[in-house]
């Protein structure tokens, strides 16, 4: 007896042993494809830093790795926002920069030369991989090795994610992904622990998160929301209290280390459901400790005082805090907070916030396009983590639930949805497996047992079943049942939901725990629909990190008739600016090159990606919506060279700047009132042709951009609005064009010097 | 006559109360002389902030935190170490005092940046 028991325990270490390396394997093999699936921008364009804002983290790594970390914390920036400078050094999240500065360094100290440029490009999908694995830590916790796995090969792929971390995506959304998913393990491994080492790891990992994105708010109102939660629905437990209350006091500290943060993460609204929580929760554990060293009859004597007392006492602390509130500026909340509350606030009230593409709502399909199939697993994932309900699920369940309401409000916060999808999804599909492959265990030696007896049976498992010996028996109308609901079901997703409902139903109706058992052809087919659904996601997420998110924006392709078009005059343009100008010299440009001009062209620029300064971006969108002579006058008292318009007229560019200009017409008449959008528009109607009102027509973005264009085809036929220009012929008289890339993208004018008195003089004598 | 025995019920309350924590070990008191010194400082220079203002907000955050966390971790330490908490039944005092000892230390070293 005792040595079967012996060696059924060996076979059983063994197989842990076996499973354990297994297990590792499998992990580094999805490290393995997150960081290989997101090289496709390497492979099909080259290793370069993509779009707008990782030219400026590029740009401060550089500073970092020449200057050293001191520097870096003190660096004002005068070479960006002329003549104001930007403070570099206290305006951005540092964890980025410090992260890949560190990588740098390290692999220099171990005589790896790379620059700094190839560290940049790759800090992106090494990210990814540890993010994938961080997955699996945190669904580990919530349901286990099976569902932790799962999750984190849906994660590697998942393309909401693939779009912020492609090779060269050099952006915070590239690490801080990693420690949100992270800072939500250790918070649920302290929780299921209860150790203080874990809460203490927790605190930095919070630390690292608030280093590296502002996201961080999400993270400083799920928990307490998650706490809060956990003791409304009774809870509470000791655990509770020492994953929370250290994280509070710890975490609101290392937060106020980073410059950018400093003392708001004490003074603003963001902040507030934190401390209000913590409150709660000490009241919560006095209540329960009192409760355990009192007689109940004594308790209830003892509750009758405190709450008279302590609802006093709480009316007047809540008092405080509206009055608190109330009398910080914006009720305490930030613009970005506020659209997040209210998604139509940042469209009536900011245009600078409201014009970023990433920050309005998504549509329907982007959904579709970046979870793709894990939309329809999410619902049977949550139905999962109810049973049964731990504080681990409940967190689950909680952060899928407030990430798909901001998805919803802008589309860049589909980054934070990406994960807890992935998380959900991860369980579904593992219980589901659990549910199909237990099933098929079982029966498989009973129906060869049964086809090897009575061959001529049609039916073998339907025999086989009721009189099973082992504990999962099912009666045959419970079964019938199943087969009723499994046959129409043609979407996976039902029958897993019906399935994992089932499992869970079954052990509360019966005391006895009861294992449920499938069909054997049931589940065999449902394996491989389920199999066939992985593929279809595997297929997509290929494809999306292929086409759709590889493209690095500073170089274009176009496939035509005639084989491959490679546009690559940005760098074309910003390389003629950097040999061609002074090093002085002032550039001016919608705010979206800015970045780029001060990274690739070295040259100053006005206004750039950082929008902290309205006034400055909207005397910039004033000019381009002048005429000629005022936005001169404009440029001029800017001490402004060139000016850099982007036109996609020529080659079929969509975003250039005259599908731009509405977008500076609002924002500089927000600041300045005498620019009015109707003025620009025909009937409502945004048009170039003909039909285009004379401001529009005469104004610096229209001249500009369509200058001399009708020499290229001789009709000016713009290939983007598709339409012939209105105005063909256009004389600039304050504005001289000095350089026009090879397809016209970029077009950069130099202001005339301003013309000698004596000039004038006799002009004028010359008109009269 | 509702008066007399609600204060009768305080009085009983509060002899029951003392009776239940006298049976306390000598250890766990101490620890909650600890977290009633600390959330006594933090009190005082709460009550010191109200008269002469926050100014040197980041030594009045300091401070004030500082008192606050030592207390929430003393008070995981005594959640820890209580015999009575089945959930903790098969942590060791040692390991409990160690995880204490470096939340604290890296609290303190936190603290120490808002110095001056």
């Amino acid at each position: 007896m005792s040595s079967a028991s012996e060696e059924t325990t060996k076979g059983s270490t063994l197989r842990n042993a076996f499973g354990g390396v297994l297990g590792f394997f499998i992990l580094l093999l999805i490290g393995i494809l997150a960081f290989s699936i997101r090289l496709f921008s390497v492979i099909k364009y080259e290793s370069v830093i993509h779009e707008f804002d990782p030219y400026f983290n590029y740009r401060v790594t550089q500073f970092l790795t020449k200057n050293g970390i001191y520097d870096f914390w003190n660096w004002f920036d005068d070479r960006t926002w002329y003549p104001l400078g930007r403070v570099i050094g206290g305006t951005v999240y540092p964890g980025l920069t410090l992260t890949a500065g560190t990588l740098w360094w390290f692999l220099n100290s171990l005589n790896i030369p790379l620059s700094v440029e190839t560290v940049c490009v790759f800090t992106a999908p090494i990210f990814s991989a540890f993010a994938a694995w961080a997955t699996y830590l945190l669904t580990k916790e919530v349901k286990g090795i099976g569902a932790g796995i799962t999750a984190a090969g849906l994660l590697a792929m998942v393309p909401s994610y693939i779009s912020r971390s492609v090779a060269g995506s050099y952006d915070n959304e590239a690490v801080a992904i990693f420690a949100l998913i992270f800072t939500f393990y250790l918070y649920l491994k302290t929780l299921n622990t209860g150790s203080l080492f874990y809460a203490t790891l927790n605190a930095l990992s919070y630390f690292y998160m608030v280093c590296s994105w502002g996201g961080y708010t999400f993270i400083i109102n799920l928990i307490p929301m998650h706490v809060l939660l956990c003791i409304v629905t009774g809870r509470y437990s000791s655990r509770l209290y020492i994953a929370y209350a250290p994280l509070v006091v710890l975490g609101t500290l290392l937060a106020a280390l980073v410059p950018v943060v400093g003392f708001n993460a004490v003074m603003t609204s963001e902040h507030f459901a934190s401390f209000l929580v913590f409150i709660i929760i000490h009241v919560v554990a006095l209540v329960y400790y009192i409760k355990g060293i009192l007689s109940p009859k004594m308790f209830k004597v003892a509750m009758t005082l405190v709450v008279t007392i302590g609802l006093a006492v709480f009316c007047a602390f809540i008092a405080v805090l509206v009055a608190l509130v109330a009398s910080s500026p914006t009720k305490g909340w930030s613009g970005r907070s506020l659209s997040l509350l209210d998604p139509t606030y940042a469209s009536k009230y900011i245009p600078i916030i409201a014009s970023v593409s990433e920050h309005q709502p998504p549509t329907w399909p982007s959904y579709f396009m970046d979870i793709n199939v894990l939309a329809f697993l999410v619902p049977a994932g949550i139905i999962a983590c109810f049973l049964p309900l731990s504080d681990a699920s409940s967190f689950a369940v909680l952060y899928i639930v407030t990430s798909a309401y901001f998805s919803g409000v802008m589309v860049r916060l589909m980054l934070v949805l990406a994960p807890a999808a992935c998380i959900l999804s991860g369980i579904a599909l593992s219980e589901a497996f659990d549910v199909f492959t237990r099933s098929i265990k079982f029966q498989l030696p009973k129906a060869l047992r049964m086809t090897d007896s009575s061959a001529g049976d049609t039916n073998p498992e339907s025999a086989a079943l009721p009189n099973d010996v082992k504990p999962e028996k099912h009666s045959s109308s419970d079964k019938t049942e199943d087969n009723l609901k499994e046959r129409p079901s043609k979407k996976n997703r039902k029958k897993e939901k019906e399935n994992i409902e089932k499992v869970a139903i079954k052990p509360k109706h019966e005391k006895k725990k009861r294992l449920l058992v499938l069909p054997l052809e049931a589940s065999v087919v449902a394996i491989l629909l389920l199999i066939i659904l992985g593929g279809f996601y595997v297929v997509h997420c290929v494809w999306a990190a292929a086409e759709a998110y590889s493209a690095p924006s500073i170089v274009l392709t176009s496939h035509s008739h005639d084989g491959l078009h490679v546009f690559d005059d940005f760098r074309e343009a910003y390389a003629w600016l950097r040999h061609n100008t002074e090093v002085d010299d002032k550039v001016a440009s919608w705010w979206d090159y800015g970045y780029q001009t001060t990274a690739m062209a070295n040259r100053t620029v006005i206004v750039d990606n950082n929008t902290w300064n309205n006034t400055h971006i909207a005397t910039v969108g004033t000019a381009m919506s002048s005429p000629e002579k005022q936005a001169w006058e404009i440029f001029n008292s800017l001490d402004v060279k060139y000016v850099l318009v982007v036109f996609g007229g020529l080659v079929g560019y969509p975003s250039d700047d005259i599908n731009k200009f509405l977008w500076m017409v609002r924002i500089g008449g927000g600041v300045f009132p005498h620019i009015k959008e109707p003025d620009y528009l025909r009937d409502g109607q945004y048009r170039i042709d003909s039909q285009a009102t004379p401001t529009m027509l005469n104004c610096l973005m229209y001249k500009l951009s369509y200058y001399r264009f009708v020499e290229t085809d001789g009709k000016g036929f713009d290939r983007v609005r598709r339409t012939e220009i209105g105005k063909k012929y256009i004389k600039l008289t304050h504005f001289e064009e000095v350089f026009t890339t090879h397809h016209w993208m970029v077009r950069i004018y130099k202001l005339k010097p301003p013309k000698n008195r004596i000039k004038g003089k006799s002009k004028k004598s010359k008109s009269v | 006559m509702v008066k007399s025995s609600g204060s009768d019920d305080a009085r009983a309350l509060i002899r029951s109360l003392r009776v239940a924590y006298s049976a306390t070990p000598t250890t766990l008191k101490i620890i909650d002389l600890y977290v009633c010194f600390a959330v006594l400082t933090a009190l005082i220079q709460a009550v010191y902030m109200g008269m002469v203002g926050s100014f040197p907000f980041n030594s009045f955050l300091s401070g004030e935190l500082s008192c606050i966390g030592t207390a929430v971790l003393a008070v995981c330490l005594r959640i820890q170490v209580n015999k009575e908490n089945k959930e903790f039944k098969d942590l060791p005092l040692e390991r409990a005092f160690a995880d204490f000892v470096l939340c604290n230390l890296v609290l303190h070293l936190v603290i120490m940046n808002f110095l001056g």
